[in-house]
């Protein structure tokens, strides 16, 4: 168990550092980069709470698929790094004060449970042979299956939209007809023409 | 559970089945034949109420483990719904034809959004009304930036965005507090955990239930939340404002009905008040503001304001005839909207949108029998008698009477005489204002016959309004 609070520690400290490395790093790229560190080291404490699907889906859609979109804006757009930095001391008090009220509030929250005592007693780990994965599935296919295929029509509706409002055949625009293209026969393009051989004069 | 109990739930999966052949058929259908995605719109909403009615409850059905329900109000509502979408649909069409708006998207989007309404109308939990929302909502969202070339329309559409998304967001909050308190997201366990312990009735479960009551105000365009409402109806497209002032306003119905008198009926004592605020509010604001209009579609925005003002307060009263009042009067008010809508699309030419009331100018010299409709209509909304508007004013004040409020009486005859005076100031430009343009107004044949039906159903629903008012006591009983 030591060896697992050991494990637990050193990467909750890395996740908290590369989180403030997100705020405070003055090249965006670098913010993104460290972001998908945080996210990494979140995967790591979500699997050692045996919750395995939720560590390896953050991975696939956070880290493989968001943060590179991240990135990707993050380039095109060339953010003025200056500019946005400016503002991080004029706000910084107002920052840490709001982040001392939560912890305040989180603070009289635990308190207030354990003066019931009530308390969580502790990680129990899972039994022999429990999958985390089947338990979701079986709970997402059964019991919310109904909203499930709802978020996805959703999300059919979300690609139909986004097509309709930036889908534009612009004029002018210079595009293959491939169909053409392979339709082609060399008589429609040249045209062999019989000529008598020219007498030398 | 058995297979065959999804059978329930089977007008929302054909629909969809029937969507995505309506969206791949349009990928191979070119512009100009863009009239076979109207086609096979239609056949689709017809398939849909033929399945609606196959399936029609003898009793209540509760499927999906508490997340569906589909009952004789969910029935009524989902008929309308489909009703007043095909009609938007055909009203649309010409118009899309002539201002080159002529995209098969148009009817897909339609599609999702009823969609999304009848997963509301049957939603049994706060998580599939949630989804239903968003689902009718974004549907709704790309409809009015539909004219993506049109400077007001993105305008419109960038607010209804935003204001939407904080309005979701309020509700989720207020959802996620009700949750928090009461254990579960289903509305009859939310019902009996309430009622099994009255200690919950409690500051937590109010806080939660102000934020659900800011997302219904503002998914109907109750005031203070109605900001978006005449901008969006002035800005986007009519076709689109006619399908935004119809159907939705029997999904947002469905949202108040299910939300606070199934899930929270024990604490009608609570949401009665906040609700009233916001009716009076509406009442007022709605009617007051819609007499300085010049520009009809703002005008009918407000006028709708005025008119959620009389749903809500028929709501307020927490009886089941205050509700059967609610419902009779959405359905009526939907008829007389759609029709009203109608007759701006019709009139809008290819370049040119009927905007201002003295466009009307002279309508009557031009075309008669549609100034007579469009009379009608307006007579409809302004609540004259024998009109259906009146039976459906005189409802909602006969059940805030009997629930004890003759003030809220009083004051619901006085607004509707002050909003009588914008009704009849549109009927006054039709048959007294010379008209500038004196061309005849164009139409084909089924549009025409469709839209005369409409408004003619004002005038006979007004005179035989026995049966649907016995149908909406029936549903809510």
């Amino acid at each position: 168990m030591l060896f697992h609070s050991i494990l637990f520690y050193v990467f909750a400290a890395i996740m908290f550092g590369a989180a403030l490395g997100v705020v405070f790093s003055r090249n965006p790229v670098h913010s993104v980069m460290l972001l998908v560190l945080t996210f990494f080291n979140a995967a790591v404490l979500w699997l050692m709470a045996e919750a395995e699907f939720l560590a390896i889906v953050l991975v696939l859609v956070y880290v493989g698929a968001v943060m590179v979109l991240f990135l990707f804006v993050v380039m095109m757009l060339d953010v003025n790094v200056e500019a946005a930095k400016r503002g991080l001391t004029r706000y910084a008090p107002f920052g840490i004060a709001i982040a001392l009220l939560m912890v305040v509030e989180l603070m009289q929250l635990i308190w207030l449970r354990s003066q019931v005592g009530d308390t969580v007693g502790g990680f129990v780990p899972n039994p022999e042979g429990y999958s985390n994965t089947k338990a979701l599935g079986s709970v997402l296919y059964t019991e919310h299956v109904y909203a499930f295929e709802i978020a996805a029509v959703i999300l059919l509706l979300a690609i139909i939209a986004a097509i309709t409002l930036t889908m534009r055949k612009r004029p002018g625009l210079k595009v293959q007809n491939i169909a053409k293209q392979v339709g082609v026969r060399a008589k429609d393009r040249i045209r062999v023409v019989k000529m008598d051989a020219e007498k030398k004069s | 559970m058995n297979l065959m109990d999804f059978l329930a739930a089977a007008p929302e999966m054909t629909l969809l089945g029937l969507i995505c052949v309506v969206m791949i058929a349009d990928l191979f259908i070119e512009d100009e034949r863009r009239v076979h995605t109207f086609w096979l719109s239609m056949i689709s909403l017809a398939i849909t109420a033929a399945v609606l009615q196959a399936t029609s409850p003898d009793t209540r059905v509760v499927i999906f483990d508490g997340s569906y329900v589909s009952d004789s109000l969910s029935q009524v509502l989902k008929l309308g719904a489909v009703l007043f979408v095909a009609l938007a649909f055909l009203y649309a069409r010409d118009y899309l034809r002539a201002n080159d708006l002529n995209k098969g998207e148009f009817y897909l989007l339609g599609l999702f959004g009823l969609l999304g309404m009848m997963i509301m109308m049957s939603a049994n939990s706060l998580l599939t009304m949630y989804l239903g929302l968003e689902t009718l909502s974004l549907s709704l969202y790309a409809l009015v930036a539909f004219d993506r070339n049109n400077v007001t329309s993105a305008e419109s559409a960038m607010k209804f965005f935003v204001l939407g998304a904080i309005a979701s967001g309020a509700l989720l909050y207020g959802i996620s507090w009700i949750y928090g308190v009461t254990g579960s997201i289903q509305f009859h366990e939310i019902y009996a955990a309430i009622s099994a312990d009255p200690s919950l009735n409690n500051l937590p479960l109010w806080f939660g239930l102000a934020f659900l009551i800011v997302g219904i105000a503002f998914k109907f365009g109750g005031v203070p939340f109605h900001m978006w409402l005449p901008d969006v109806y002035q800005g986007a497209r009519t076709p689109v404002t006619l399908y935004l002032a119809s159907a939705p306003k029997l999904a947002a119905l469905a949202l108040t009905l299910r939300i606070l008198v199934d899930g929270l009926g024990g604490l009608h004592e609570t949401w009665g008040t906040m609700i009233m605020v916001v009716a009076v509010l509406s009442l007022l604001v709605g009617n007051l503001v819609a007499i300085a209009q010049t520009n009809i579609k703002r005008m009918l925005g407000y006028s709708t304001i005025g008119h959620v003002g009389f749903i809500l307060l028929a709501i307020f009263c927490g009886t089941a005839e205050g509700n059967a009042a609610a419902l009779f009067y959405t359905l009526t008010y939907v008829v007389a909207a759609a029709g009203a809508f109608g007759v701006i699309v019709l009139m809008s030419r290819s370049g040119y949108d009927v905007e201002l009331l003295t466009d009307f100018n002279g309508l009557n010299a031009r075309s008669p029998w549609f100034a007579l409709m469009m009379m009608f209509l307006m007579f409809s909304m302004a609540g004259v008698p024998p009109f259906i508007g009146f039976f459906a004013k005189l409802n909602v004040i006969s059940a805030v009477l009997a629930a004890g409020f003759p003030g809220l009486a009083v004051l619901m005859v006085l607004v509707t005489v002050i909003g009588a005076f914008y009704y009849l100031k549109v009927i006054w430009f039709m048959y007294f204002e010379e008209a500038e343009d004196k061309a005849v107004l164009q139409a084909s044949t089924d549009t025409r016959l469709v839209l005369s039906l409409n408004s003619v159903a004002v005038l006979a629903l007004g005179i035989v309004p026995g049966w649907l008012l016995a149908l909406c006591i029936d549903v809510l009983s």
